[in-house]
């Protein structure tokens, strides 16, 4: 910061123009042709920047650290993610379901709900039913053969649960299913980027 | 060092700093794609990801800090 002249206002007329310091200002004019108030309030130009340009990137650089802080967590979650393997579970007997039914049912949590689907070639598929956008659940439409998200008209498809139109990008997660002795068995979850 | 003898005008010190704030905020956007590439990646059931990303941000950060360190050394106030 400049220091301030020691007279108020300064007296530039009696000084050597050489020897006055030269202080850049905004309106581009000499430090003898700015208005009053300036002297009154002299602000270094350069050195605010720095300080501001300082801050900012303190700030930055704060904001970087809470990134890798979240980065961190995240893998905490996927060593976490990466122990739990879900119990396989008796879901239902293959006649209670007809072809082009849906039935909802919890897989691998009670508050993991599922969507369990005769397809009309006779195979049964089963999906995680919370879509992969904002995790609102999503609803079978047999006779579309696609399931709908009406939160935001997110559309997946019935036999690989790959998302159709809307904001969806990610399949819906695939719980894999065997059937043993005219029973469905969920083994296992898939979660899936593409 | 103070501002005045570290051998810059303050118009190439403002060109220093101007550069370093740009490496600093790429830096930073290559953390948040990071960030939400390893999320992608990991609500997708890709777990191999997550601890090498998370290296990747550490090393981005200790970048940012030296390049903060810098800055400081620039104008020391
Ligand atoms: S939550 Fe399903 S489309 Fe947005």
């Amino acid at each position: 910061m400049q220091d301030h002249p020691a007279e108020f206002p300064p007296d530039y007329a009696s000084q050597d123009p050489a020897a006055l310091p030269r202080i850049r200002f905004p309106d581009g004019r000499s430090e003898p042709d700015q208005p009053g108030w300036r002297h009154a309030f002299p602000i270094d130009w350069a050195r605010d920047q720095v300080v501001s340009r300082r801050d900012f990137t303190r700030l930055m650089v704060l904001t970087g650290l809470a990134f890798t802080v979240a980065q961190f967590g995240v893998g905490l979650a996927s060593l976490r993610a990466g122990r739990a393997r879900p119990e396989p579970k008796a879901l239902a007997r293959v006649e209670e379901i007809p072809v082009g039914e849906t039935v909802r049912l919890h897989y691998p949590g009670p508050r993991d709900p599922i969507l369990l689907t005769h397809l009309s070639t006779g195979a049964f598929v089963a999906y995680g039913q919370l879509c992969t956008h904002l995790q609102c659940p999503v609803v079978p439409r047999a006779e579309l053969g696609r399931l709908e998200c009406p939160c935001h008209n997110g559309w997946f498809d019935m036999a690989e649960g790959r998302p159709m139109a809307g904001p969806p990008r990610r399949p819906l997660t695939r719980i894999q299913l065997e059937i043993r002795d005219g029973v469905i068995h969920a083994t296992g979850v898939e979660e899936r980027t593409a | 060092m103070s501002p005045a003898d570290d051998g810059h005008t303050p118009d190439q010190r403002g060109i220093l700093l101007d550069g370093i704030l740009f490496l600093v905020g790429l830096i930073l956007m290559l953390q948040l794609w990071l960030l939400t590439a390893t999320m992608e990646a990991f609500l997708g059931g890709d777990l191999e990801i997550a601890w090498p990303a998370a290296l990747a941000s550490l090393a981005c950060q200790a970048l940012n800090l030296g390049l903060w360190r810098i800055l400081g050394a620039l104008d020391p106030r």
